[in-house]
């Protein structure tokens, strides 16, 4: 049986994932290959939209990762809370840019359709508000990490700040729909049945999400991976100094 | 334990956060233009945000000081809990700057047209949102005690936390202007700032036990 606490080894962590990576990676870039590809142009335009519908197989997959990315982060950061994971809290760190980073296109294509769908680059919108507030989640987040020079109370203050963070995010959501009526949509896609989108945008779509899905995994390891490494640097320097 | 808050009292600065939020009051007419009915739209908004910022003047305070002489460590090896003195910092804080805020804000009401209606109101919400403003900015201090010039860094990382607090403190005070019903924003103004106090001195105190270690 293979569990997560196997791999608090960073020894483990890093021998199986020097064969897991380049599978996960590379598999990331074919599915969201695919994905794009199929959904920029091989799917009809809208007959409404046009051909804008089309930068839904970005937008919905980086949303939906800028938010499960922190979801990660709050379970790794328990992980690492809970039960002193070193591993765990490695990749709670090397998750934050990525999470930002899809947070950001997330808002850059939001912004871009909208421009020509609303009429307008921004809305007072609970949705668009409560991501650029994750966004500032985000930035938060990875300056404490930055501005802490004991990596282990750096990883025990920002999970902490997760924590309580996850917290107020998700307070300011219900805030931000407390504050003002949307402009943004309802969800598009759900397993309920009676979904509103055609199962020829829903494929692509879907291809392209498991393909976001890959690339964060992918990123997260190989970032987890370069904090191992640097962390061994850093023993070896500190040993070499010493001897 | 109490002379910590006279302690805090007498140390200067005390009134540099009502100082600003008297200037946050003055400058907004002036960049708005002074039309009643502007400014009176958008008083309540303009308040809470002086409040906000007013209040994260002196955030970086509450613990700094303390860690640097050593008696952050003294308090937490003394036999009151951490919690509890973390929740006494939060206290102090809120009576040196929470409360005279909450006091003036009438008079930067007027300065900003405020409507009749909402006075009693703005000290309301102000009255329940501002210990709630302490207390998340206690923890975010307790984050950063270790960080040199950690000003900044504690600003990105407690105003994102302050928005629930604005939305429905600012929202209970432009209700009451309009003369609507205010049980809404009131009462989830009110749970936040009972749940900040409830569990963050908590938090707080573990972030400080890390940073003491």
């Amino acid at each position: 049986m293979v569990s997560i606490w196997q791999y608090a080894n960073p020894l483990r962590f890093m021998r199986t994932t020097d064969w897991l990576l380049p599978i996960v990676a590379w598999l990331a870039v074919a599915v969201t290959a695919v994905g794009l590809i199929w959904g920029f142009f091989f799917t009809p335009d809208d007959f409404r939209q046009g051909a804008t519908v089309k930068i839904i197989f970005l937008h919905v997959p980086s949303a939906l990762m800028a938010i499960n990315a922190w979801i990660m982060m709050l379970v790794a950061s328990l992980i690492w809370l809970i039960r002193r994971h070193h591993v765990s809290a490695l990749a709670a760190k090397a998750a934050a840019p990525v999470g930002v980073v899809m947070t950001l296109i997330g808002l850059i294509t939001g912004a871009v359709w909208g421009q020509p769908m609303w009429g307008t680059w921004w809305a007072g919108d609970p949705r668009l508000t409560s991501f650029l507030i994750l966004f500032l989640f985000y930035l938060g987040y990875i300056a404490l990490w930055a501005a802490i020079e004991d990596p282990d109370t750096a990883a025990d203050l920002t999970a902490v700040l997760c924590l309580v963070g996850s917290v107020f995010a998700l307070l300011s959501r219900y805030a931000a729909f407390f504050w003002s009526q949307g402009l943004h949509q309802g969800a598009s896609l759900s397993l309920a049945p009676g979904t509103r989108v055609d199962w020829a945008y829903k494929a692509p779509l879907y291809i392209s999400m498991t393909g976001f899905g890959l690339i964060f995994v992918a990123l997260v390891l190989a970032g987890t991976r370069t904090e191992i490494r640097a962390r061994r640097m850093k023993a070896l320097v500190a040993r070499e100094r010493m001897a | 334990m109490r002379d910590l808050r006279l302690a805090l009292r007498a140390g200067g600065g005390f009134g540099l956060g009502l100082a600003f939020f008297l200037i946050l009051a003055v400058l907004v007419p002036l960049g708005v233009g002074p039309e009643p009915e502007v400014l009176a739209r958008i008083a309540p908004g303009v308040l809470w945000v002086g409040a906000l910022l007013a209040c994260l003047l002196s955030l970086d305070r509450i613990f700094a000081l303390d860690y640097e002489d050593g008696s952050l460590d003294l308090l937490a090896t003394a036999p009151l809990p951490l919690e509890a003195v973390v929740a006494i910092k939060a206290l102090a804080h809120w009576i040196t700057t929470g409360l005279p805020l909450v006091l003036v804000s009438p008079v930067l009401g007027l300065l900003l047209f405020l409507p009749g209606a909402a006075y009693g109101w703005l000290i309301v919400a102000l009255l329940l949102g501002t210990p709630a403003l302490s207390m998340i900015g206690a923890f975010g201090a307790a984050l950063t005690v270790g960080v040199k010039r950690g000003g900044l860094l504690l600003s990105l990382l407690v105003l994102p936390m302050y928005v629930p607090t604005l939305v429905f403190g600012a929202e209970l005070v432009s209700r009451g202007a309009q003369g609507l019903s205010v049980g809404t924003p009131l009462a989830l103004l009110a749970g936040i700032t009972a749940g900040a106090a409830a569990i963050l001195p908590f938090a707080a105190a573990l972030v400080l036990r890390i940073n003491l270690r």
